[in-house]
């Protein structure tokens, strides 16, 4: 049962990069959409393979257009003034959640708590009427998402 | 009177800022709060609620004004004017407290904007008024405004009752790349900072709406269009049958809060 749980994970993703390469491949990103095993609430394993740069996650985090954590969270970050509320600071968090736990809550928050509101940064399948020019594509890549978690490691508080 | 007590409460605001949220939240809004119920003005910044208050600040009332006199010109083959049916446009007082409203001839629930350009089509054989143009939306402010401080009391019975139920599904439904509902903000986060904007719970009483994001006055369609773009989700016209179910579900949602046209919203 838990096997073929798993194979149909990786074969999701095989499936969605062969519908792209008979579409004429304009599309890369479903493609690079990379399994993944979530294990006791977390993603163990890197979605790349190896650690992100926590300096690009920083300025992924920040980016309005990519992961605007600021639209929800506080972040020990100078020169962002009124970050919003609506989800937990964040000073402390590389102390408190461990790097697969952040990587869940990055890549499908939904999958600890169905009813919240952040958004699934690494995520196309059961999605309902996006918008054309983000079809198929997740709000971050893998890189982006290690990238973040590697930032979010950084966290410590004081 | 009114505007020294808002003057008031402006000043109030500032000298705690810093006590932010908490301190709006136990602040009696008067006619602006009805039960759990608030008004997007209590959310709206103490600038925004004092240009809203002020009829000579207020974009609002300046669209009125070119509303008024079409409001007697005869336009269409007909010949008529709203006056010529209506008389005088206080007659529309109440009106606005009870839209959408279930339109036999279409089957389907109907706006007031949609309203407005039926009475165009079919008794002054009259062109619609294009959805978002001065002229629609003058009139639609100044029909609303007619019910100015009386509460909506929107009926979701009878023939109305599976259009409620659609605007329901709708509102609580997912989209977009950023997976989000209606309530997902202005239900189960309304009060909270999404970045420096406090979160309304979504009442429309006080549409058409002067907001200063557009710098222009605009209807209830825009702005749900503007938040399905803004989660990443593929939009519906302004004026399709989707956009007034929702009217109509967010409309009874707001039953007991004032109409509130034309207010002035961040």
């Amino acid at each position: 049962m838990k096997r073929s749980q798993l194979a149909a994970a990786v074969a999701v993703p095989l499936v969605m990069a062969l519908a792209a390469g008979i579409g004429g491949g304009s599309r890369a990103q479903a493609e690079d959409l990379v399994a993944y095993q979530i294990v006791d609430g977390a993603i163990p394993k890197s979605l790349t393979g190896k650690p992100g740069d926590p300096a690009a996650g920083e300025a992924t985090a920040v980016n309005r257009k990519l992961g605007n954590c600021l639209a929800c969270h506080s972040l020990p970050i100078k020169n962002q003034p009124f970050p919003g509320d609506l989800g937990p600071d964040l000073a402390s968090v590389g102390s408190s959640l461990s790097e697969g736990q952040l990587r869940l809550r990055l890549v499908d928050s939904k999958k600890i708590n169905p009813d919240t509101a952040m958004p699934s940064f690494y995520k196309v399948e059961g999605l309902h009427r996006v918008a054309k020019a983000f079809e198929g594509k997740p709000i971050l890549t893998a890189q982006q998402v290690e990238d973040v978690v590697a930032y979010l490691m950084t966290l410590k508080g004081n | 009177m009114r505007r020294f007590a808002i003057a008031l409460a402006a000043a109030g605001v500032i000298s705690v800022a810093g006590a932010g949220v908490a301190f709006t939240e136990t602040m009696d809004w008067g006619k602006y709060q009805a039960g759990d119920k608030r008004s997007g003005y209590t959310y709206a910044q103490p600038e925004t609620r004092a240009m809203q208050d002020d009829e000579f600040e207020n974009p609002g009332f300046l669209l009125m004004e070119s509303a008024t006199a079409m409001w007697s010109k005869p336009e269409g083959a007909a010949g008529k004017s709203c006056a010529d049916c209506h008389g005088d446009v206080s007659s529309m007082k109440g009106v606005a407290t009870r839209y959408p409203v279930f339109f036999k001839p279409s089957g389907k629930m109907m706006n007031i904007e949609q309203r407005i350009n039926q009475c165009r089509t079919e008794q002054m054989k009259a062109e619609p008024w294009k959805w978002e143009s001065d002229q629609l939306l003058g009139m639609t402010v100044l029909v609303k405004y007619q019910s100015e401080g009386l509460p909506m009391n929107v009926a979701i019975d009878g023939p109305a009752a599976p259009f409620y139920e659609k605007g329901k599904a709708f509102y609580y439904e997912r989209r977009g790349q950023l997976d989000l509902a209606c309530s997902n903000c202005h239900e189960d986060h309304s009060g909270q900072n999404l970045r420096a904007n406090i979160l309304s719970q979504g009442m429309p009483n006080g549409f058409p709406t002067y907001r200063l994001k557009w710098q222009k006055v605009g209807s209830l369609h825009r702005r749900f269009k503007g938040c399905n773009d803004q989660v990443r989700a593929e939009p519906y016209k302004p004026g399709s049958d989707e956009y007034v179910d929702l009217e109509l579900f967010v409309s009874h949602r707001a039953n007991g809060l004032p109409v509130e046209t034309p207010s002035v919203r961040n």
